[in-house]
């Protein structure tokens, strides 16, 4: 552990207070995020994947707020800085790729507009200078004849394009870190692939760690280094890829496996989680996947589990840590 | 871009002869004119040789061409009260309308729009509450009340500004401006602001709501994600989004401003068309009536252009001729 990590979240809370009551969205998660590495944030809709992200970057919509923990970046902690530090150190130090290409540019400014006023926002350089870094970056990530489409609107660009703009806007201060929020749900199924292998290629070459966040677990073994799973606004489980595929520890987890088609084997019917997700006021005691877990045992309703080490991972479970974990793993699999 | 600009030019005339066509119907119906012109001792002798000089024995569809063939030179006769012709008339008060019009529109926007900005950044702050019940009171006085107050306390009590008329002005060609003198500014000030309060809280609130909505759009957020400033964001990215509905409304406004100065041209006896308006309806003086309803046409139809094209320049989506394949 001589290294620190780039991006560090330290049992980080993350409250929505309402005129009723105050509903946690996110409660206590922590993990690190290395330098270069590509971190996947999988869940249901509703699990605090988006929130985790928006809290990251400071950019929490009221009423909620940080209620709890530390998010340290670089060592240092970013989430309790001033407004004005805060903006300098998006954009700059953390770039955001949000899901819908289609609403994320400005629509009444050019691209180039929008790409030399960010460059030039944080580094110092002119704007001669700034519109040549913007032609170079939308080649880079694929846009043909770019100097020319430099002082074209964004309505004038197809979904896939936008999004490559996008792109180019989010690293185009070379942050240290890039957090994409859904970046391809709303493209075509055909372009996604290449969005995906897009974001993966530009990061690496510009040296910044990825905190991807998707509900897709296809994308997240093929681009991801590590995968956390959320559920109800805590980690369930989060270690490798190949680990949390291959050998999932939580049933949650071993649940999202089985509802990943394939095209092997003669399985006519996908597999499902059975129930649905609990609302933010109505999160049960104990463990919060206890209503919809085929293994669940006393424990699991009244004391909630923290992660633990098992392995490469770390998995917050009560069959885990009594190492009931066989029983689970059978049942599964008959 | 040029295209629809021809388009809108034919509806524009179109328009125009429809508006043409009612104020010409006006000296048909509303009384016989020849009535208006003369004193009772007429002989039926002299009367018809009247209507005969007049043309009003001609078939209609000759008396129309020839109403729209004068208007369009723009001659609209002469006034059956003041004996003058209406487009001198005219001509005489317009600058002072159009100014206090202008000047009025001015000041709603430049004041309209930034407190919009506030109050639809700052939802809760104090500052935002009271202009949001101020403006509540701004809309719902009526103008020649607001007027009065504002005289009572500027002119009357405090008596920093005059209460009435136009100052000194001076004249540039036809143009008699109130512009130029210290005291045809001091006498603006009040029937601008009374003038114009009503559509500058229009503004605001207009702004203020649209504001509310372009904040939560998906590529404000990302702006900010991009690290730039509140000010570029709020002033740069969000307000030149909300500014197509701002533009369509206070072009009408400015219509209607100059439609309606009435009351306030009454209040404060400015002497624009308004004041001539009312003494026109009062005598029936239908070609005062006429030519003024042409005008106020021809205003809005040119407003209402000019708000077509600042659409283009506003929102490149417009522009879809110029979209690159």
């Amino acid at each position: 552990m001589a290294e620190t990590p780039l991006l560090s979240v330290r049992n980080l809370k993350v409250e929505f207070p309402t005129r009723r009551a105050t509903l946690t969205a996110i409660d206590g998660i922590s993990f690190d995020l290395k330098k270069g590495e590509v971190l996947g944030v999988v869940g249901e809709s509703g699990a605090g994947k988006s929130i985790t992200g928006s809290a990251i970057i400071g950019l929490l919509e009221p009423p909620g707020r940080i209620s709890g923990g530390e998010i340290l970046l670089g060592g240092e902690r970013i989430d309790n800085l001033s407004q004005t530090a805060m903006r300098k150190v998006r954009g700059k130090r953390i770039g955001m790729i949000f899901q819908d290409p289609l609403t994320s540019l400005n629509p009444l400014f050019t691209i180039g507009e929008q790409i030399t006023e960010t460059i030039m926002t944080h580094l110092p350089v002119s704007e001669a200078e700034a519109r040549k870094r913007a032609v170079s970056l939308l080649e880079e990530v694929g846009i043909p004849a770019a100097a020319e489409r430099l002082d074209a609107y964004p309505h004038q660009f197809s979904g896939g394009m936008r999004q490559r703009v996008v792109i180019a806007l989010a690293l185009c201060a070379e942050p240290e870190l890039v957090i994409a929020d859904e970046p391809t749900t709303a493209l075509d199924v055909s372009v996604q692939a290449q969005i995906i292998g897009l974001l993966k290629r530009i990061c690496k070459d510009h040296g910044a760690s990825v905190m991807l966040i998707t509900h897709d677990m296809g994308v997240i073994a093929e681009t991801c280094d590590r995968v956390a799973v959320m559920y109800s606004g805590r980690i369930a489980e989060i270690g490798p890829v190949r680990d949390v595929v291959k050998n999932p520890h939580h049933p949650y987890t071993v649940g999202l496996m089985g509802a990943i088609p394939t095209l092997v084997g003669e399985l006519d019917r996908l597999t499902q989680i059975p129930g649905s997700m609990p609302r933010l006021d109505a999160i049960p005691k104990g463990c919060p996947f206890n209503p919809r877990c085929a293994h669940v045992f006393d424990r699991c309703r009244a004391e909630r589990p923290d992660p633990i080490d098992v392995g490469t991972s770390r998995v917050a479970c009560w069959l885990v840590e009594e190492g009931r974990n066989d029983r689970a793993s059978k049942v599964e699999q008959a | 871009m040029l295209a629809f600009s021809i388009r809108r030019l034919f509806q524009a005339l179109l328009v125009m002869i429809v508006v043409a066509l009612i104020a010409f119907t006006l000296f048909r119906f509303v009384g016989d004119p020849v009535n208006q012109m003369v004193g009772v001792e007429t002989t039926p002798e002299q009367r018809e040789a009247l209507r005969e000089r007049l043309g009003l024995n001609d078939a209609v569809i000759v008396q129309f061409a020839r109403f729209i063939l004068n208007a369009a030179q723009f001659d609209f006769g002469t006034s059956y009260q003041f004996k003058q012709p209406v487009a001198e008339m005219i001509g005489k008060r317009l600058p002072a309308t159009l100014e206090l019009s202008v000047v009025s529109a001015i000041f709603a926007v430049l004041v309209g729009i930034p407190m919009g900005v506030y109050t639809g950044l700052n939802r809760d702050s104090f500052l935002s509450k009271v202009f949001l019940s101020a403006s509540l009171v701004g809309i719902s006085l009526p103008t020649f009340f607001i007027g009065i107050l504002l005289i009572f306390i500027f002119s009357v009590n405090l008596q920093w500004l005059p209460s009435f008329g136009r100052g000194e002005v001076v004249q540039i060609g036809w143009w008699s401006t109130g512009l130029l003198t210290w005291s045809g500014i001091k006498a603006l000030v009040l029937p601008a602001i009374t003038l114009g309060l009503f559509q500058m809280t229009l503004i605001m609130r207009l702004v203020r709501s649209e504001m509310l909505e372009v904040i939560r759009t998906d590529y404000i957020k990302f702006a900010r994600a991009r690290g730039l400033p509140n000010r570029t964001v709020n002033y740069r990215h969000a307000l030149k989004n909300t500014l197509v509905p701002v533009i369509t409304i206070t072009g009408l406004q400015l219509g209607t401003i100059i439609a309606f100065a009435i009351i306030t041209e009454t209040v404060f006896q400015w002497p624009g068309m308004g004041l001539l308006f009312l003494q026109s309806v009062q005598n029936v003086d239908i070609p005062i009536m006429a030519a003024y309803l042409m005008l106020i046409a021809f205003l809005f139809v040119l407003i209402n252009f000019v708000v077509d094209l600042l659409y283009f320049y506003v929102d490149p989506r417009l522009r879809t001729e110029r979209a690159i394949k």
